[in-house]
């Protein structure tokens, strides 16, 4: 049984050379993929026999509300992984999940916004899942606060990790509690709980849930690309990795450039 | 007495080093009794929460009408929404001043274990700030048209609510310890994983007043409340040691 792999996988040069070998398997065919459903979705689906035409706007709406919340727990196991075994690089796809997530979420509430205007006369009710999802977006904006609040890349990834790790075990009880919270005030406004049964409606949803997350890896590969590029900055397998010659003085020893190797020590006392 | 002599005199009263606390009761017990100790010398600072959520919950009498049906009705709201906010005001005292001159990072070098004496801090901390607001709930909510029959269950809603409370607010708290300015990140951070609390503690207020059965939300209040107790010291202690280095 070999964990070299998942080692290998943790090692930023690894990671950036083999992410600019997959970004564009990811995006290309996460276009296909969206545009072929958005094509059979707003031309081929027939439209429902009470919504109309508006029902369409799901095929954009479920998945990015699925995707916030699955945003969400990705960025608290990477941030778990890299708190518990001080794994670089799962720090920085922790890091580079916070914005997805929530763009992803505003994207869930606007669409569910434009949909609710004409099906349920107001832009904004206080309908369970669109309060826990509003919930949602203020964690993901806690997060992106603390991080910002941090000087030192490696106290902000150790800080937020916690609040990530607090979070996802919050996030359950947030849910249930807006949904009784509610539900005890009015009767239930729940709305799909049907579920689709037209396959000519499943198919294009199920294909734009598909693409959502193709999308949403190769954004998150980019970004973490990104990510590590910053952090790495001052590393000698960067700049060969970019064709550069390398630097002559580093501004920081050894070939990582972790900035943890430039803190004081904790005791004082 | 000013507020630095006693604060010395409270350091130096801590064991010294031969009768140092070898047990984690004992060191738990004289962290709290030296939390209690400078709190009480500096009753100003201590007493700013309550004062805060008397003054927010006569604020709405005065921005609606002075109606007993309608305040009522909005009694639960401005008991939560002003004990939260009291709660996330009191805060600030819990762990910046021990950070700045060094008592923290003793208590983390003592070699006893951390999480034990983070959670005698927090607790001291729902002592002076959580349960004045329970002792002084009755008052307000006979103020806002709660009858007395509804009195015991608010008293016992927020007894669970501040704990979990404070608990939930420790974890910001250390999470935003070494920042200079951390106030609105720190209602950020903490006025979301808070919600599910106001949410069952508003609907048990609510049904107390309307003379409903309420075990309902007091046991999911309960069970945050243990939920808290049980796993929030071990996210406090890990953003602490953190926020030490």
């Amino acid at each position: 049984m070999s964990w070299v792999w998942f080692h290998r996988f943790g090692s930023p040069p690894h990671f950036y050379r083999l992410s600019r070998r997959l970004v564009p398997w990811f995006a290309w065919s996460a276009l296909v993929v969206c545009v072929a459903g958005l094509i059979d979705g707003l031309v081929f689906a027939p439209p429902d026999f009470r919504q109309g035409d508006g029902y369409r706007i799901i095929f954009v709406h479920v998945p990015a509300a699925l995707l916030s919340l699955q945003v969400y727990v990705v960025m608290a196991a990477s941030a778990a992984i890299g708190l518990i075994w001080r794994m670089k690089v799962a720090h920085a796809v922790a890091a580079s999940c916070a914005t997805l997530g929530a763009s992803f979420t505003v994207v869930a509430l606007g669409t569910g916004m434009l949909w609710g205007k004409p099906m349920w006369g107001a832009y904004w009710a206080w309908d369970p899942r669109l309060t826990s999802e509003l919930l949602l977006l203020f964690l993901y904006l806690g997060y992106m606060g603390l991080r910002s609040g941090f000087d030192d890349t490696a106290r902000a990834d150790r800080a937020s990790a916690v609040l990530a790790i607090v979070g996802v075990v919050n996030v359950p009880i947030i849910h249930y509690s807006v949904v009784w919270w509610n539900s005890l005030h009015q009767g239930s406004t729940l709305i799909g709980a049907g579920g689709i049964a037209v396959p000519s409606m499943w198919v294009p949803l199920v294909t734009m849930i598909v693409g959502f997350e193709l999308y949403f890896i190769a954004l998150l590969l980019i970004r973490t690309r990104g990510e590590i590029l910053r952090r790495e900055r001052n590393a000698h397998w960067i700049a060969e990795a970019l064709g550069a010659p390398p630097p002559t003085a580093p501004a920081y020893g050894g070939a990582s450039g972790h900035p943890a190797a430039h803190r004081p020590a904790v005791q004082r006392g | 007495m000013t507020a630095d002599g006693g604060k010395s005199e409270a350091v130096a009263s801590q064991a010294p080093a031969s009768e140092a606390p070898r047990s984690l009761a004992g060191a738990a017990f004289a962290v709290m009794q030296r939390d209690l100790r400078l709190a009480l010398r500096r009753s100003g600072d201590t007493l700013q929460p309550l004062g805060f959520f008397v003054i927010v919950t006569t604020l709405f009498p005065l921005a609606l009408q002075p109606d007993l049906s309608l305040l009522r009705d909005i009694a639960p709201a401005a008991l939560w929404v002003g004990a939260l906010l009291a709660s996330l005001l009191a805060l600030d005292l819990l762990f910046r001043e021990d950070a700045q001159d060094g008592t923290l990072e003793q208590l983390a070098l003592c070699g006893l274990p951390f999480t034990g004496l983070l959670a005698a801090k927090t607790a001291v901390h729902w002592l002076l700030t959580g349960l004045p607001l329970v002792v002084i709930a009755p008052l307000i909510a006979t103020a806002l048209g709660a009858p007395a029959t509804a009195v015991p269950a608010i008293v016992a809603a927020l007894l669970l609510g501040t704990v979990a409370l404070s608990l939930i607010g420790a974890v910001g708290a250390g999470l935003t310890m070494g920042m200079k300015r951390n106030g609105s990140l720190m209602a950020l951070l903490v006025l979301p994983l808070a919600v599910p609390v106001l949410i069952f503690g508003a609907q048990a207020t609510a049904l107390a007043i309307a003379g409903e059965p309420i075990a309902a939300p007091l046991y999911l209040l309960g069970a945050m409340a243990v939920l808290a107790v049980t796993l929030a010291p071990w996210a406090v202690a890990a953003a602490v040691r953190i926020g030490l280095e």
